[in-house]
């Protein structure tokens, strides 16, 4: 194994390349939460987007349409939840495992004709400056447009919750929805948009999956990263700038992985792959045993239920 | 015109029908989306929920997947009824399992009565730790338990795999991830020559019976009502908050290890990476379903593990995939919570004012 430039320029484009569903699925889930609403179903949105997108590639042969599709389609699946929470105030934490659960049994039975199908070539970017320049190249080109979105996102979302009006609403009815409400904001409607946007959004995250990322379809293809983009929201206290960071660790320590079962080191691949879930669980002690900290960082609705008197 | 108004007591016979009314909706829905992929709904839905239990063994498979479902989710109504969102039961059963078969390994090839008890005892034992974990950091740190809880399913998981595939796999078992088979003092008892159904059926019968016992009869259960209605009168009433939220994880998470523990030395036998078809996050549905009472979350398992069996049956004979079982769980859950708002809430159908027209 060779240490020169270009390669660890190569390994840190495939961390950035893993990290990508991560950032998409948690910039969402971060925008939902930070409205109050504590969505669960990550995985399972995700999961629907990585089949509509591929099902739709198959069909239409069109990657744009697969990737618009794929957004609507976690939409679509998320005003499930938003029906649920929001108009008949059911519990979030029951209403978005029961989310994830179905969206892996509906995308397994969408998908049924779909296996073994192969994808086809996403469009990639500036190829021919990742091949000639070194180190840099393979980490600033030869992306899909789709992973520079994702890293511009964490920018935008920062921008717009602090920066602009509809941002600052959505961070007030998340931290006190009764005195929002009083100020003549519709608490239920800027709720209900923000878990949209969050389902869109873990729909685009399943469709990198599925049509850049592995291009094929594979059930439970998601594997757990909703849960690791939901565990990344806490880590980063939701601080749109650190999802990026945190997603780029959590990356890192895949690709990680996947290179050590290569070169056959000593250390457990399940080791590596457990701390992801042991550091989050540490920061949430962290940032938790200070109870000002926690409530500088966290949405102090978040998952409660908020019903208004008529 | 409609009006919406909250109600003010719940009458207790909604309370339990409105779960008989998500089950005909999710059949309702199931049906359709059957009829969608292109099957004939009505011998879909045979095949899915009448097929699996239409002979003796179905029955006892059946019996077989209710049993820990309905144990771990007895264990979850303890959480839930105070207001403790343990939702890592999948974790705390895989731990038990893990802590039950290394006892079980290490008394490889013992006999002896004594032997089963021991392996029963520490799965209950590792579940009640590994659930203690997110209760001790929500009392002491103040995290969020629902998070530690879940990604703690993760390391249990992992933990699991690291076994199997490495230290603990059988010498002789040319690098399977596998341990070896337990010996057969190691093994829950099975009650019927020809059926898979074993003894571990009865932990699960005593762990129903313990738990109205202590829900209903002792002062333990009153807290953790009282908790579970109103966090402020539980503080005003003087409970020690802390205990009761580390004693109700404590009980769930043996329920949990045993229900893990009971898997591997019963249908199972040994360990390997999918010692449980998430079970764990399944009870959770069960629970609800269940009404987190004794009595509901037994007829909740035998509803909830026929959507387990319905779909290895339907898998067979309608080629549709396992994880179809998911939908059906997914739907009931959210006809479940759905239905509730009824409960919670009248609607009032009033005739149109003067004014409005």
């Amino acid at each position: 194994m060779s240490f020169d430039l270009n390669f660890i320029g190569i390994l840190i484009g495939a961390i950035m390349a893993s990290s990508v569903p991560l950032i998409l699925a948690a910039s969402g889930e971060l925008i939902t939460e930070r409205s109050g609403v504590l969505n669960l179903g990550v995985e399972g949105m995700m999961i629907i987007g990585a089949i509509s997108g591929f099902a739709l590639m198959v069909i239409t042969d069109n990657l744009f349409l697969a990737v618009i599709g794929s957004m609507l389609s976690g939409l679509i699946i998320s005003i499930i939840f938003g029906v649920l929470t929001q108009s008949l105030l059911t519990n979030h934490v029951a209403t978005g495992l029961a989310l994830t659960i179905f969206g892996i049994g509906m995308s397994a039975m969408i998908g049924k004709n779909f296996v073994g199908i192969p994808g086809k070539e996403f469009p990639l970017l500036f190829v021919n400056l990742k091949e000639n320049v070194p180190f840099l190249g393979p980490i600033l080109f030869g992306h899909s447009i789709i992973l520079y979105f994702a890293f511009l996102l964490p920018f935008l979302t920062n921008y717009f919750l602090k920066k602009t009006k509809i941002g600052l609403i959505i961070r007030a009815v998340g931290d006190s929805p009764t005195s929002a409400s009083n100020q003549g904001i519709n608490v239920t409607l800027v709720r209900y948009s923000c878990i949209l946007y969050g389902g869109a959004m873990c729909g685009l995250a399943g469709a990198y999956l599925s049509l850049i990322y592995t291009p094929q379809w594979i059930e439970n293809m998601t594997g757990g990263r909703g849960w690791i983009a939901l565990a990344l929201v806490v880590f980063a206290t939701w601080s749109p700038i650190k999802v990026l960071i945190g997603a780029l660790i959590f990356g890192g320590i895949t690709i990680l992985q996947l290179h050590m079962q290569a070169v056959g080191l000593r250390i457990p691949v399940q080791l590596l792959s457990a701390l992801p879930y042991i550091m989050t669980i540490i920061v949430l002690v962290v940032i938790s045993r200070d109870s000002r900290k926690i409530k500088l960082n966290t949405p102090t609705s978040l998952g409660q239920i908020f019903y208004k008197e008529k | 015109m409609i009006k919406i108004e909250k109600r003010n007591d719940v009458s207790p016979s909604i309370y339990f029908l409105t779960p008989i009314l998500a089950i005909f909706l999710t059949l309702f829905g199931g049906g359709i989306i059957f009829y969608v992929l292109g099957f004939n709904p009505i011998e879909a839905l045979k095949f899915f929920f009448i097929t699996p239990i239409s002979d003796l063994y179905g029955f006892s498979e059946l019996l077989i997947k209710a049993t820990p479902l309905c144990l771990i989710a007895i264990g979850l109504s303890f959480c839930f009824k105070s207001n403790n969102w343990n939702i890592g039961a999948e974790g705390q059963l895989i731990f038990g399992g893990i802590v039950g078969g290394g006892v079980a390994l290490l008394f490889y090839g013992h006999d002896g009565f004594y032997v089963l008890p021991i392996i029963i005892l520490s799965g209950a034992i590792g579940g009640m730790i590994f659930a203690m974990i997110p209760a001790i950091l929500k009392t002491y740190f103040n995290t969020n338990e629902i998070l530690v809880s879940l990604m703690l399913v993760y390391v249990a998981k992992l933990l699991l795999d690291y076994l199997v595939v490495g230290p603990w796999s059988n010498p002789e078992g040319f690098n399977f991830p596998e341990t070896r088979q337990f010996s057969e003092s190691a093994r829950m008892p099975i009650l019927f020559d020809g059926l898979r159904i074993h003894a571990g059926i009865f932990i699960t019968l005593i762990t129903v019976f313990l738990s109205w016992l202590i829900l209903y009869k002792t002062y333990l259960g009153f807290q953790i009502k009282v908790s579970g209605l109103s966090l402020k009168t539980a503080k005003y009433a003087g409970y020690k908050g802390k205990t009761m939220i580390i004693i109700v994880f404590m009980i769930s998470g043996a329920c949990a290890g045993l229900a893990g523990v009971g898997e591997i030395t019963g249908p199972i036998g040994q360990l390997h990476r999918n010692i449980s078809p998430d079970y764990g996050f399944t009870a959770i549905i069960v629970a609800f379903l269940g009404r987190l009472n004794p009595v509901g979350i037994i007829f909740a398992s035998l509803i909830v593990a026929l959507t387990y069996l319905g779909a290895e049956t339907a898998q067979i004979f309608l080629q549709v995939p396992k994880y179809t079982g998911q939908v059906f769980q997914g739907m009931i859950l959210f006809f479940l919570l759905g239905s509730d708002y009824l409960l919670f809430f009248k609607i009032k159908f009033l005739g149109l004012k003067k004014n409005e027209l």
